[in-house]
């Protein structure tokens, strides 16, 4: 009895094929933890409460009626809509997943399959990601409802588009920063705590925390130079900032165009900082022991 | 001590290597907290050499069994010849390919099953890994319905293949695992301690199937296991390695030829026998009842054998060569001492 090997099927659009069916099959990963989603999705809506009873609590203890530009409806705005940026740009459990796979050795499933795992690591997120949305579309528009009147009228159609955009690019920028960041497990036995630094980081200059525009006030030292000017030198104010300032209009016409430029520029450099420590990871893996 | 196989005019061999070897880099870390301090600063480390220079090639259609006791180099051998790690020196090819440079169209073409680990998901039914292995290597439809059915077949699972992994048992996984692996018909298969904590039944599934579709395909199959079952039913030839060098590398019955200097005569008397019976023949027995067990040189076994059937009321005898286990435990024995020996100054 002979036996031929298989020709493997050519196929132009194989690449995205594969990549498909990865994003399915963890579609259907994802449903199979349901219950434990449903109830992840509701406690994130408790930080939200309880930032807006703090500053709400601020406002009456001021007699301004506003801060840094920011009126008390101002706020209560603004922190929603970071929750939407959030609900794009945070990766829960990525970095973690990552150095853990690294760690337990199962990484080595994708040296010797022929699939990327910077691709798969990218259609398991974007389906949680959906899984997400599908939960917790209901509880968010509930909340907008109850809140609209803090909300300034719908901005115009650009201003939407641009949102979208900035919102999409959050997810990719937010993916690979923390892509990046558990590779260092190549390098680290433990990356906890490095993971940890960077979720203070990232929630304090990404405008999770306070609206960055709040720190322009703030001198460093070098002339003209404030901390807001600072902080918009790095990437971390696209994961929440930024999309919200777009739809409360503040950034506009040219400032806009460059922001967005700037932020896909970011998304561009992770990727590519997260190809590179993959590369190097997986060379001082396989030089190192496996 | 290489022993070639196949004749003059034989194709290329699908898997050569030459002077292979790995170092590892460990780090000691000594004991107290005085140590551990220090070793933040300074970690005092020592190479290990996994693997110290090993050559062998394999051809089309052979499998081969990699015996060694734990830490010999076999797992790390396997590592090398699928691409996971890159050797400190030396070459190999496997299917023309150098395997660290993990070429995809090398990829498809080979598999890697390790015992204790899943590239099932866990949650989800095995068809659906299936299915994403279907796009992954690139597997038209009806051909992947086919291999995927036979596969199913031969060992027995197609109730189990829409169950989420994790409610199956282990012997149940491995074979989900088996076909998961060569669903895209890999000409090469590396198989680390693939019986590992099964039981005799799904061991003996997996040696019918293993051998079944190992010759339909004239796959190239390398086997690690610490189960001399597995090498009896599977292997014609046998490597062991041990501390990280080949010590034997050929046919199976020759190990036994080879290494072996002395049989089994078992004797069934009438009634259980006095020492000084057995003792004037002067080779080592053992006495259980009325059953004796005698190890007698090989070569005096003609000679001896009249004598003892002669002097002794005997029911039943039974000549025997050494089990495969003992003999293969006196190799990694004899692979010890001749390590202990290299490193005495």
């Amino acid at each position: 009895m002979s036996h031929s090997p298989p020709t493997p099927r050519r196929d132009p659009f194989a690449g995205l094929r594969t990549w498909f069916t990865m994003l399915v099959i963890s579609l259907e990963e994802r449903l199979a933890y349901r219950g434990d989603f449903i109830l992840g999705t509701l406690m994130r809506f408790l930080p939200i409460v309880t930032q807006v009873f703090l500053w709400t609590a601020v406002f009456a203890a001021t007699s301004r009626s506003d801060i840094a530009g920011y009126s008390r409806t101002d706020i209560v705005a603004y922190y929603l809509l970071t929750m939407v940026t959030r609900a794009f740009s945070s990766m829960p459990g990525l970095a973690g997943g990552i150095a853990r796979s690294i760690r337990d050795g199962s990484v080595k499933k994708y040296l010797v399959q022929p699939v990327d795992y910077v691709s798969f690591l990218l259609a398991a997120r974007i389906a949680h990601k959906l899984v997400y949305y599908a939960v917790a579309l209901l509880p968010f528009a509930g909340v907008f409802y109850i809140c609209r009147g803090y909300f300034p009228p719908l901005p115009d159609a650009v201003t939407i588009a641009a949102f979208v955009a900035a919102l999409g690019m959050s997810f990719l920028l937010g993916f690979f920063m923390e892509a990046t960041l558990g590779m260092l497990g190549f390098w680290f036995l433990e990356v906890s705590s490095i993971i940890f630094a960077y979720m203070l980081v990232q929630y304090l200059l990404s405008g999770h925390m306070f609206p960055l525009d709040m720190l322009s006030g703030i001198q460093t030292g070098i002339t003209g130079v404030s901390v807001a000017d600072l902080v918009r030198w790095l990437p971390f104010e696209y994961t929440a900032y930024f999309p919200a300032a777009v739809w409360l209009g503040k950034v506009r016409g040219a400032e806009l165009v460059r922001s967005l430029a700037i932020e896909a520029g970011w998304v561009v450099a992770m990727a590519v900082a997260c190809r590179i420590v993959w590369r190097r990871g997986t060379r001082r893996y396989s030089a190192f022991g496996g | 001590m290489h022993n070639s196989s196949g004749s003059e005019s034989a194709p290329a061999p699908t898997i050569t290597v030459a002077n292979l070897a790995k170092d590892y880099r460990v780090y000691d870390k000594p004991e107290g907290l005085r140590a551990s301090i220090t070793s933040l600063f300074h970690r005092p480390s020592r190479l290990v050499e996994a693997l110290r220079g090993v050559s062998l090639s394999v051809a089309r259609g052979e499998f081969v069994a990699l015996l060694g006791p734990n830490g010999a180099g076999k797992t790390t051998f396997l590592k090398l010849l699928s691409g996971i790690i890159t050797p400190s020196r030396g070459t190999a090819h496997v299917l023309g390919y150098v395997p660290w440079e993990r070429a995809n169209d090398f990829r498809r073409r080979f598999a890697l099953v390790m015992g204790q680990r899943n590239q099932l998901w866990w949650d989800l039914p095995a068809a659906e890994s299936f299915r994403l292995h279907k796009e992954i290597y690139r597997i038209d439809t009806p051909r992947f319905e086919r291999t995927r059915d036979e596969l199913v077949d031969l060992l027995g699972v197609r109730k189990l293949i829409l169950q989420p992994v994790r409610e199956l048992s282990l012997g149940e996984r491995m074979k989900l695992e088996l076909v998961a692996a060569l669903l895209h018909e890999p000409e090469v298969l590396f198989l680390d301690e693939p019986t590992i904590g099964l039981d005799v039944v799904a061991q003996h599934t997996l040696h019918t199937f293993l051998s079944h579709i190992q010759a339909e395909r004239q796959m190239t199959v390398i086997l690690t296991t610490h189960y001399m079952k597995d090498v009896a039913a599977l292997c014609k030839r046998a490597v062991v390695i041990t501390g990280g060098s080949i010590l034997y590398d050929g046919s199976l019955e020759q190990i036994v030829d080879r290494f072996t200097t002395h049989k089994v005569v078992t004797l069934d008397l009438e009634g259980t026998p006095e020492p000084s019976q057995m003792d004037r023949f002067g080779f080592p027995y053992e006495i259980r009842g009325p059953q004796v067990k005698l190890r007698i040189d090989r070569q005096r076994i003609a000679d001896v054998l009249p004598e003892i059937l002669r002097s002794q009321q005997i029911r039943d005898v039974s000549v025997e060569d050494v089990p495969l286990e003992e003999i293969v435990a006196e190799l990694f024995r004899v692979g010890a001492d001749r390590q202990a020996a290299e490193v005495r100054p």
